[in-house]
């Protein structure tokens, strides 16, 4: 079965696509290697840094993804008003820039916030947000909407006729069809949430409490920004791609694969729905925990908006062109690597999601410098690496598809001598166009809120909306810097609607 | 006849024009980001000095004063820049070590607190680092009535903050022996420690805590921006630590000329009347007019706190190990 993905979709681009990401990923490490003095080990505060990281990325991934399971699966198999819309609206929180979300989540759980409020107004002593816990709160609160998509698409994927015949059986859909599944599917899941936490600097260090909520990042941060310690800066990122490694092994090996012949693409109707009232519960209990940090974003952003200086309009249209750049560059990367598959572009898949922003960009720096005033090169390079930056998820979106099409319609395919570009035409692109919308739509958004490259490139000339909230908020300007934050939420998704619903079209969702 | 004048009149404007654009002389300059936005000095800065130079001044903007030593660091002797605006006393040590930077040679009478005779970095602003809080609400008089009360502060992380750096070294030149025990006791006051300034402050701001580590002079943008008076610093009796924000020459610069200008600039009149108001901070060099309306408000600590920079450079890692210690139990 290799053989038929080999034989039948064309190789290059895949390979190219795998270049691009070894580059930005291992490339810009090497670079900042290179220049490194090499002077120490790592400290024992390191290894402390080391340690709550992976701890903390291990508790936020496992509680991300149990409760994305049952949420997940009340969205699969029920109908309402409203559910396109709300699925969509799910992937706000992931989509937002973490200073956004932070404040959005205070404003909830903080001292003065709602949660507080009810509690001294009922008599009972406030909690604190900061800790620990806090961490793991705004971890989730970012990837339970990225994992119950994910799992979700699991759950779209499993041929209406499974559904059919283990109804006609009378046979326990839970065990035979959704098990399977979701051991095909949550694995991965798992991984890639467990390495967007492990390379969490911000939300850690806001919301931690202190110095005892130092991530692996931060020393990375500190390394490069304080002590210009080049060296350090690259073992620590060597680190942070050793657990990777080491989290992508583990998990490959825990995961299955699906074997159980296709299906003709028909819409999912369901025999076994029991317990109506439980699956509504869990959705609302879980919009109600994402949605209201999102709804004191819009309602603290709406008096800033007309406070925004033309200035910030400008950085809005760059943005929005970046983020389409980047979409589109994604897109295609994902598609070329899911195509040629097989294990080293499942690792190049991965890789980035455990490259640290920032040697990814002093990398880059270093490798532009000595040709060109990286000032020049602000917006392409911010577009290459982002689209580098979200391919994981894109490629997390489509792989499952792609490799399910090659075994199910492979020999099809083969038998009616079709070429390699009909292949991806005919067969390919209509069974993927929803994951692969989804996957545009992550990249379009990561990409529009994205700060971490643009900080060390831009020069006056190319701010983008998140800068410029950040100069906004750097110039004591908070209630204009809020309505900054309410544009970038609209057009991140804006941008994430376009793409998702242009990927769903039949409207089968 | 008037053709024949006419025309190799404008051919003659033409070509000065066009010899006038190819030799104006580009200054490069560069500095932290809030500076170059348009809500600080930059914009105004970069008209006034074009005004009198007869050349083009660019902003190089970049993260903060630390991003900006980590940029010229990656950048080298080979960097285009030809003055880096924005290190403070903290970076000196470090931003000297690399060798880039030539002596500014400028004397000017500064209106410092203390005494300056750097011979390559030159002050542009200072300010003092302060608590900010609300009026009206508890106001501890020194560092140590803060860590013995419940009030509840925000900091920055000093790993990646420069204020954050600033209160390492305001504590421990207040306590050069005692301040892992002072750090002990303000750690169940810090509600948490943010990476940098904007964070902290929007948390202070939205409620979060009843104080944050800032400027004494953050007070006097609430009161002349908003017309809110309704934040005040805190003046604490061992005295504050204060942040000295310096420029200097890039010593391969090829606008050797331009460069001095500019530093010669930076503390005249015109420079200086543009910090008060979009950097809120201290001009080096008071201008004519003196201080904004405003400013007389806000508190004058008795004693001024600064480490020279070697100094500073040496109890660095002292300093942050004993906050991390203190700050991890």
């Amino acid at each position: 079965m290799a053989q038929r993905a080999v034989a039948i979709a064309p190789r290059w681009p895949g390979a190219a696509a795998a270049a691009l990401v070894l580059v930005l990923t291992i490339g810009t490490l090497a670079a900042v290697g290179w220049r490194a003095e090499w002077q120490r080990g790592l400290s024992p505060a390191d290894w402390a840094a080391i340690r709550f990281t992976v701890t903390q990325a291990l508790v936020s991934a496992g509680l991300s993804v149990l409760l994305a399971i049952p949420v997940a699966r009340a969205l699969a198999r029920r109908q309402f008003r409203g559910r396109a819309a709300l699925i969509t609206l799910m992937g706000a929180p992931f989509l937002l820039p973490v200073v956004v979300a932070v404040i959005g989540l205070l404003a909830v759980f903080g001292r003065a916030g709602v949660v507080n409020s009810a509690l001294v107004w009922l008599g009972l002593p406030a909690i604190s947000i900061f800790g620990f816990h806090g961490v793991v709160l705004a971890h989730v609160f970012f990837n339970l909407p990225l994992a119950i998509r994910l799992i979700l698409q699991g759950w779209l994927v499993i041929p209406a006729e499974r559904f059919r015949l283990a109804a006609s059986l009378n046979a326990p859909v839970g065990r035979l069809l959704e098990w399977p599944m979701l051991r095909a599917v949550v694995p991965g899941v798992f991984l890639v949430i467990f390495l967007i936490c492990l390379t969490s600097f911000a939300v850690a260090l806001t919301l931690g409490g202190g110095p005892r909520a130092t991530t692996v990042e931060l020393a990375i941060y500190q390394a490069l920004r304080f002590d210009f310690d080049l060296g350090r800066a690259a073992l620590l990122a060597c680190v942070q791609f050793g657990l990777c490694v080491l989290a992508a092994a583990v998990v490959w090996r825990l995961s299955l694969v699906d074997t159980m012949g296709a299906g003709l693409d028909r819409t999912v109707q369901r025999w076994d729905l029991r317990w109506p009232m439980l699956d509504y519960l869990m959705i609302a209990l879980v919009a109600a925990f994402l949605f209201t940090p999102l709804a004191m974003v819009v309602w603290r952003g709406v008096p800033g908006l007309a406070l925004l200086p033309a200035e910030v309009w400008a950085a809005a249209g760059r943005s929005v062109i970046v983020a389409a750049a980047s979409a589109l560059l994604c897109t295609c990367m994902a598609l070329a690597l899911a195509l040629r598959g097989g294990r080293m572009v499942a690792i190049t898949g991965v890789l980035p999601l455990a490259a640290s922003g920032l040697v990814v960009g002093t990398g880059a720096f270093l490798l532009v410098y000595p040709f060109i005033n990286p000032a020049r090169l602000a917006l392409p390079v911010t577009v290459l690496v982002n689209a580098t930056l979200a391919l994981p998820f894109a490629l997390r979106a489509i792989g499952q598809t792609v490799e399910g099409i090659d075994r199910d319609f492979g020999r099809l395919g083969a038998s009616l001598g079709l070429s390699r570009w009909g292949w991806v035409r005919i067969v390919v692109l209509p069974r993927i166009r929803r994951p692969l919308g989804f996957g545009a739509g992550l990249a379009a958004a990561l990409s529009m809120g994205d700060l971490g490259v643009i900080a060390l490139f831009a020069g006056e000339a190319q701010q983008t909306l998140p800068l410029a909230m950040y100069r906004l908020m750097g110039a004591y300007r908070m209630e204009a810097a809020a309505g900054a934050a309410l544009m970038l939420l609209a057009l991140s998704l804006a941008a994430f609607w376009i793409c998702d619903r242009g990927g769903r079209g039949n409207a089968d969702l | 006849m008037q053709k024949s004048i006419y025309l190799p009149l404008v051919a003659g404007f033409a070509l000065c024009a066009s010899g006038t654009f190819a030799q104006t002389p580009v200054l490069q300059v560069m500095t932290y980001d809030s500076f170059v936005s348009e809500w600080g000095p930059g914009p105004a800065i970069e008209a006034a000095f074009e005004a009198v130079c007869g050349c083009d001044l660019q902003f190089i903007g970049t993260g903060d004063g630390a991003a900006l030593l980590a940029r010229l660091q990656l950048e080298g002797p080979r960097t285009e820049a030809d003055i880096v605006l924005g290190l403070d006393t903290n970076l000196i040590a470090a931003a000297r070590e690399t060798g880039l930077f030539a002596p500014h040679g400028i004397n000017a009478a500064l209106d410092l607190p203390l005494t300056w005779d750097d011979p390559d970095f030159l002050p542009f602003d200072w300010g003092y680092f302060a608590f900010v809080g609300n009026v009206g609400e508890d106001a501890p008089t020194s560092l140590r009535v803060l860590a013995d009360s419940d009030i509840r502060i925000v900091i920055q992380d000093p790993r990646s903050s420069t204020p954050g750096l600033g209160l390492l070294m305001w504590v421990k030149t207040a306590y050069p022996d005692t301040a892992a025990d002072l750090w002990a006791d303000l750690a169940d006051n810090i509600v948490t420690v943010t990476p940098g300034w904007s964070e902290a402050y929007g948390l202070f701001l939205e409620g979060e805590a009843d104080a944050v580590l800032s400027y004494t002079t953050s007070p006097a943008y609430h009161l002349i921006a908003e017309e809110d008076d309704s934040k005040v610093a805190w003046a604490f009796d061992e005295g504050h630590y204060m942040q000295v924000e310096v420029a200097a020459k890039v010593a391969g610069t090829d606008q050797p000329e331009l460069a001095d200008q500019f530093l010669a600039f930076m503390v005249s009149d015109a420079f200086q009347s543009i910090i008060p108001e979009t950097n809120w901070m201290y001009p080096a060099v008071v201008p004519e007019g003196g201080l904004p309306a405003g400013f007389e408000t806000l508190i004058t600590p008795a004693t001024a706190l600064l480490l020279s920079p070697e100094d500073a450079a040496a109890i660095r890692d002292v300093a942050l190990d004993e906050w991390r210690n203190a700050l991890s139990q």
